[in-house]
């Protein structure tokens, strides 16, 4: 007897899948020889709603069943969470207006929301649909998936990047690289079979917007300059909708039914729908039918756009200063690329053809290209993709905080990543031991006026004279826009301890928790994967028996024969509707070897067939 | 330098020339890009180059290899990266020159009038307090000022390059004490122009 070797080479790879992780819907997406694709879901839909509700035991349901919860039960359902994410609860004043967020108690340095009697992070809620993606991935498959691309808003702060990635590492994926939305687009849309040119992408999703323009050369994807709003999106439009029904209602029925968050988002739903439908329809009817009572009103198209224009117009600003920080003209502009799904509403479009005086791509589903673009940046870490190289900047200033409260720039906005510098430091007092270093990130002159990312404290310093020491810290924006910050006193070469303190996310520690908490639910979901396997196995040899029993050799076979074969296949059926694979297994085997006598007789019959066939020639 | 992983000596750039290992990189942009110290740089040239080594060094190169070398390629593409950012523009590259040469900006940055400068900041200020007393015909006066200052940076460019080749063909610290001159100059104008734009606003 002989055995193979089997050479698995480049199949033991392991697969990295790109994941769009959005403010309304999410979506993994993978690479495949064709190019990216994306990976179907549950019940075979593509978008994951990007919605969590907490089940009446406590059980966290993620997508389009927890949307479905939204009109019955508004209060275990959370929605909208990536506006939340890197934030503080003293950004968020506009958001709690608007959305029905529960903030519980000991909200200070991060925000816990309170769903369904159960208290989550924003990262922890993201987590949970990244989960979901991951499960879907590995059902699609069949085999684990632990590493992932995923996206964020290229506007995105430093904080709002950590706690993207520390979403992931929650959801047990380790995260090869954040990717700029609208530079993942630009990757998916496969410019770069233009060999050289200068592209917008305008990217308007459900809560964030981001202008990117970009300088293609051979296969290099430049970004030359970023702009955006992360807080701006269909959201708005909806919620402005909404406030504008809502007093019109008032007006009508003489009740105020803001307080009423089932009836709220009864009419959220609806106002969602006419909105998508006024992408095509000249004028769709918009209703809430609520106790009895009905209301009914018009939309025209011209009535939306009117509406939406404040909107659409504060796209506009950023597009411009994208532009100027490019330092390119309009007319240099080859091509502009539409991502996310507000970029379907044709005011938004002709706003966009009038700016940039380019007619718009819209051929790929603004809904899929930042998740296709995600996959195909997968294939570039994981070296199938060989020609493409994104190089990406920072969209925010960095800087430190110095006398007075003014800031001194460290990094320019639009900087290539990894972009780094060095700073010399030393101590004003005779033997000082810490030297404390605010980092600030934005535009402006003053600290107050910036959003603070962390406090970094060189510690232990060698007691010296004042003055003496020199200490030189080296801020480094890593690929991803992340921060990293390292000090070394420069007499000794000693590495300086920096102890990081950031302003709004997690600790370290807080993160590593809530893996550990996780690791449990992967070990769930690492067995309903081996229970979905085994299913699907039992199915298939199911199949080949039904199909054994079709077959003149069954006839062959006595009635004890015959029983003890459909015993079996009973047995197996049974089991397959319980999670515990090792069962199934088990009778399969059973009903694998009851049907042996069944296969050789199959056997025989078939070399037989074939044998009658030969003579016949 | 001996290489980290298999500890043969080698004088290339970037890689091992044995085990093909990524290599702790130069931390001088010149250095960096293979190219001599001077200022009077081919930004074509030179962007050639920075794309040629963002393929070769940029991080979404090594995701699979080991720490040490992911760690070295985000090092060496931050250099890339801030000294393309720096070589590209002749002003910043001047500065990064002065710099090493010892002639930093020091304290004083540009808070002393360069005395040539003297007699029109005077009269930009007067005419920036008449305006401010409702004074106008101040305006014009500011305007006429403002395409003044952008003869001087004008010629001031001019004066650079030519500054550059003599660096570039003599050396010397006399071309580099003349530059951080013009460009303390320049900083100084182009704050007078930021002022008078501000009150014409």
């Amino acid at each position: 007897m002989s055995s193979f070797q089997i050479d698995f080479g480049d199949a033991a790879k392991q697969r990295i899948i790109g994941i769009d992780l959005g403010t309304t819907n999410s979506l993994g997406a993978f690479m495949d020889l064709t190019g990216p694709q994306v990976i179907p879901g549950e019940n075979g839909a593509l978008l994951v709603p990007s919605v969590v509700a907490v089940s009446e035991d406590g059980q966290p349901i993620v997508g389009a069943q927890a949307l479905k919860m939204l009109t019955t039960s508004p209060d275990r359902v959370v929605y909208s969470v990536k506006r939340l994410m890197g934030r503080g609860l003293g950004d968020i004043t506009e958001e709690l207006k608007l959305f029905p967020f529960h903030i519980a108690e000991g909200s200070d340095s991060v925000i816990q929301l309170e769903v369904g009697g159960r208290v989550y992070t924003a990262p922890e809620v993201s987590a949970l649909i990244l989960r979901q993606i991951r499960k879907n991935a590995e059902a699609f498959f069949g085999e684990a998936v632990d590493q992932a691309v995923i996206t964020v808003p290229a506007y995105f702060n430093d904080a709002q990047r950590q706690a993207t990635k520390d979403a992931g590492r929650i959801a047990g994926l380790e995260v090869l690289r954040l990717v700029n939305e609208p530079t993942a687009a630009a990757l998916a849309y496969g410019l770069d079979k233009r060999k050289q040119g200068i592209i917008a992408v305008y990217d308007l999703g459900g809560g964030t917007f981001d202008i990117s323009i970009l300088k293609l050369h051979n296969g290099i994807f430049e970004v030359l300059a970023t702009n955006g709003d992360t807080h701006l999106g269909g959201d708005d439009i909806d919620n402005l909708m909404i406030a504008v029904a809502l007093e019109d209602i008032e007006t009508e029925w003489g009740i105020n039914i803001r307080g009423n968050q089932e009836a709220v988002q009864t009419l959220r739903k609806a106002v969602i729908e006419a909105k998508e439908q006024l992408s095509f329809a000249p004028a769709v009817q918009l209703s809430l039918a609520w106790e009895g009572k009905t209301y009914q009103r018009e939309l025209t198209r011209a009535i939306f756009d009117h509406l939406i224009t404040p909107i659409v117009d504060r796209t506009l600003g950023p597009c411009r200063a994208c532009i100027a920080d490019a330092k390119v003209a309009i007319d240099q502009i080859d091509e502009v690329v539409m991502v996310g799904g507000s970029t379907r509403i044709p005011l938004v479009r002709s706003a966009v053809e009038a700016l940039f005086k380019a007619k718009p791509h819209t051929e790929l589903n603004p809904d899929e290209v930042v998740a296709l673009g995600a996959a195909v940046q997968a294939g570039i870490l994981s070296g199938d993709v060989e020609d493409t190289l994104l190089l990406d900047v920072t969209p925010l200033s960095l800087g430190i905080e110095t006398m007075g409260g003014v800031v001194s720039k460290l990094i320019q906005r639009n900087s290539t990543i990894p972009a780094s510098a060095t700073e010399s430091y030393t101590t004003g007092v005779e033997g000082q031991r810490n030297v404390l270093i605010h980092v600030v990130q934005g535009e402006r002159e003053l600290a107050k006026d910036c959003r603070s990312l962390a406090r970094f404290d060189l510690k232990d310093i060698d007691p010296m004279p004042a003055g003496l020491p020199r200490i030189e810290v080296k801020f480094l924006i890593d690929a991803n826009g992340i921060l990293n910050v390292t000090a070394r006193e420069q007499r000794t070469g000693k590495e300086q301890t920096v102890e990081v303190k950031p302003s709004y996310g997690l600790s370290d520690e807080q993160v590593e928790a809530m893996v550990l908490e996780s690791i449990e639910k992967a070990e769930e979901d690492f067995n309903e994967r081996q229970v979905r396997e085994a299913r699907v196995e039992g199915e298939r040899v199911l199949a080949a028996v039904q199909k054994g029993k079709q077959s003149d050799a069954w006839d062959e076979l006595s009635d004890e024969e015959r029983a003890t074969i459909d015993l079996a296949m009973n047995e197996l059926i049974m089991v397959s509707y319980h999670s515990d694979h090792l069962l199934i297994h088990d009778k399969m085997e059973q009903l694998d070897q009851v049907t042996r006598g069944l296969a050789e007789k199959m056997m025989n019959t078939a070399v037989g067939v074939a044998l009658k066939g030969t003579k016949i020639e | 330098m001996t290489c980290w992983q298999c500890s043969e000596i080698f004088d290339d750039l970037f890689f091992c020339p044995k085990c093909n290992a990524l290599q702790p990189p130069p931390k001088d942009y010149f250095q960096f890009f293979g190219i001599r110290r001077h200022l009077g740089i081919d930004v074509a040239q030179l962007q050639t180059q920075f794309y040629d080594l963002s393929r070769k060094l940029h991080p979404d190169r090594y995701s699979r290899k080991s720490e040490r070398e992911r760690s070295l390629s985000t090092e060496a593409t931050a250099i890339l990266n801030d000294g393309w950012r720096t070589l590209k523009d002749p002003l910043e590259r001047a500065e990064y020159v002065l710099n090493q040469e010892g002639f930093n900006i020091g304290e004083q940055r540009s808070k002393d009038v360069p005395p040539e400068l003297l007699e029109e900041v005077f009269e930009l200020n007067m005419a920036i307090e008449d305006l401010r007393d409702g004074d106008a015909s101040a305006k014009e006066q500011l305007r006429s000022a403002q395409q003044r200052f952008a003869g001087m940076m004008a010629s001031s460019n001019q004066d650079l390059e030519q500054l550059f080749v003599r660096w570039d063909s003599e050396g010397g610290k006399d071309p580099l004490a003349a530059i951080r001159a013009v460009l303390n100059r320049r900083r100084y104008i182009s704050n007078l122009i930021r002022d008078a734009e501000k009150e014409l606003s």
